[in-house]
């Protein structure tokens, strides 16, 4: 093979395996769109104001998910309000107290764990500890307090990096005009790292939302005919509705309108926060660019 | 010269932070309180190696063989699968890619891990299913064949993000050094930059196993329930997560049914921590720069 061709077949080779590279970007592409589309094509008909505010009737055959969507959004702002504040708070103290200490380490470790932790085992946890162990049972608030363990690792690493994104000349800055290191974070750092963490607290939500097998031992239920009233009653949600629909409802076939119609909401609630997430986080690496 | 209220908050911060060490420890502590009792009247070798998983029947038996192969049928289907993908699209979105498409492909990959496994298994109910029944001549639809490709479409986003990030964090020389003396940007690709950013991407890989073995509600919804050792992809399975989640509303609490699901959780932990071990081990030992 002299050498004109054999350069040839380089470039053919490179031309035909980067080929296969576009094509595997565009699997993700129609994968995620081929989803959202057959949910939204099946699904759309099915919604209806009375959809979204009526109670689930005839042993759920018919009627709304109203009770699932409010079940859902007490679960994810619920643990939101808890685990922010903490996520928050290890993060400031991971990077900028204690950035190579023994403690760090073990704390790293911890979360490093906890983030591949899978949620039926954070399920069974709830279980055991809140539910069983505090005496807490099938209620809102062990829900809240196992979702808020399973996003604790979302948190703390979003904050991190937003953290990360504060330049050090302004901590520099503010302590050579006599600040304390307090001052300096409550004043300085945690305000300019604050949307970044916003951003983590709504992938946070997202990822609560959407969860399963973390809340189906330790806050949802079947069915209940009432809204909570206090943080200790059980509640419906919609993955869990969702699950229950497909899998065991009286009737399969004929609630397939309203398997659709919770799938759709489910993706257009959690899709949809994480794509607020994703401009929220360009619009900052742009700002902090220029 | 630290006040008192300066060092009060630094330990305080430092108090808030160990919580996530708690609660680690507790989630491994209170599977164990709950898993450990089982033993007491379940030998440990017939539950790793018995071929029976009848945990309603007179007698009962709690074998989670099957349950064990299940998974890692269904986990190793997903790699297989998911690997090639998932690199391939992190080589082409760091390596390939225009900017102007990376800032479309980009937040596609990353919504693809944000949906909801729940919607994803019931994408493989209601599409997937059907589609094996009727096309591929499968007896049911509900098999490791579904679970497989819904679990790699679970794994590609993860294995994609830490990939690119392991092949953003290679050098800018070597791929000049490589583009210089003549090579095409294939084999730049293929003989420096792959190989400088193997290690990040077995982290990846490791992720991604991890990620499929431990999902739960994909595995519960289409893998089909079957406690039986698969013999062929058409086969159904019952993958641990699927069985804890599918049993532990119907079993008497504390009765031997309970214990015997939380020791099956204390083996899927056991797996799980052993691939994020693996993937953090070779992420520090090349320091590449990414991991923790």
């Amino acid at each position: 093979m002299n050498t004109a061709t054999r350069n040839q077949f380089r470039l053919r080779l490179q031309n035909v395996m980067f080929g296969l590279l576009h094509a595997s970007a565009a699997i993700n592409v129609l994968a995620l769109s081929g989803v959202c589309l057959y949910l939204a094509c099946n699904g759309f008909s099915a919604l209806s104001w009375e959809f979204l505010t009526e109670y689930p009737k005839k042993m759920m055959t018919e009627g709304g998910i109203m009770p699932c969507i409010v079940g859902t959004f007490l679960l994810a702002f619920g643990s939101m309000i808890i685990v922010f504040p903490i996520g928050v708070a290890t993060a400031v103290y991971l990077h900028e107290y204690s950035r190579h200490s023994r403690l760090t380490y073990y704390i790293r470790f911890g979360i490093n764990n906890l983030a591949g932790v899978p949620s039926i085992v954070f399920g069974l946890f709830g279980l055991s500890f809140f539910v069983t162990f505090l005496g807490l049972g099938v209620s809102v608030l062990s829900g809240i307090l196992t979702l808020a363990i399973l996003t604790l690792p979302i948190i703390i690493n979003t904050a991190e990096e937003s953290l990360r994104r504060v330049p050090d000349s302004w901590r520099e800055a503010s302590f050579a005009m006599g600040a304390t290191k307090v001052q300096t974070i409550l004043r300085v750092v945690i305000p300019a790292a604050f949307p970044g963490m916003l951003t983590g607290c709504i992938l946070g939500l997202a990822r609560a939302a959407g969860e399963t097998g973390a809340i189906m031992f330790t806050a949802a239920v079947y069915f209940t005919p009432h809204m909570p009233d206090s943080f200790l009653s059980p509640v419906m949600s919609l993955p869990y509705h969702m699950y229950i629909l497909a899998t065991s409802g009286t009737d399969i076939e004929k609630t397939l309108p309203l398997q659709y119609g919770t799938a759709l909401m489910l993706i257009f609630l959690v899709v949809g926060m994480n794509l607020l997430a994703i401009i929220l986080r360009d619009r900052l690496q742009n700002r902090n660019k220029q | 010269m630290k006040t008192r209220k300066e060092r009060f908050t630094e330990w305080l911060l430092a108090g808030i932070s160990t919580l996530s060490i708690l609660s680690m420890g507790g989630i491994v502590l209170f599977l164990l309180l709950d898993g450990i009792p089982f033993f007491k009247f379940y030998p440990l070798t017939d539950f790793l190696f018995g071929l029976d998983w009848y945990p309603t029947d007179d007698p009962m038996e709690f074998g989670i063989l099957p349950l064990i192969v299940g998974s890692l049928a269904v986990m190793a289907l997903a790699t297989v699968i998911a690997v090639p993908l998932g690199v391939a699209t992190a080589i082409y979105l760091s390596e390939v890619a225009r900017p102007g498409m990376r800032r479309i492909v980009k937040p596609f990959v990353e919504l693809l891990a944000a949906l909801p496994s729940v919607v994803i298994g019931f994408f493989g109910m209601v599409v997937v299913a059907p589609f094996l029944q009727d096309y591929l001549g499968a007896s049911t639809g509900l098999n490791l064949l579904n679970a497989g490709l819904m679990l790699a479409f679970m794994s590609v986003p993860i294995i994609c993000s830490v990939a690119e990030d392991a092949i953003y964090s290679v050098p800018r020389e070597l791929r000049e050094a490589s583009l210089s003396l003549g090579a095409t940007k294939w084999e730049t690709l293929t003989r420096v930059v792959l190989p400088a950013a193997s290690s990040g991407i077995g982290t990846a890989v490791m992720l991604g196993m991890s990620r499929s073995i431990g999902e739960t509600m994909v595995v519960l919804m289409v893998a089909g329930g079957a406690a039986v050792i698969p013999t062929s992809l058409f086969d159904s399975v019952r993958p641990i997560p699927a069985s804890i989640a599918a049993e532990m509303a119907e079993a008497p609490f504390h009765s031997e049914h309970y214990y015997a699901l939380f020791a099956t959780g204390i083996v899927l932990i056991i797996f799980t921590l052993i691939f994020n071990a693996t993937a953090f081990r070779i992420a520090e030992k090349k320091n590449s720069g990414i991991g923790c």
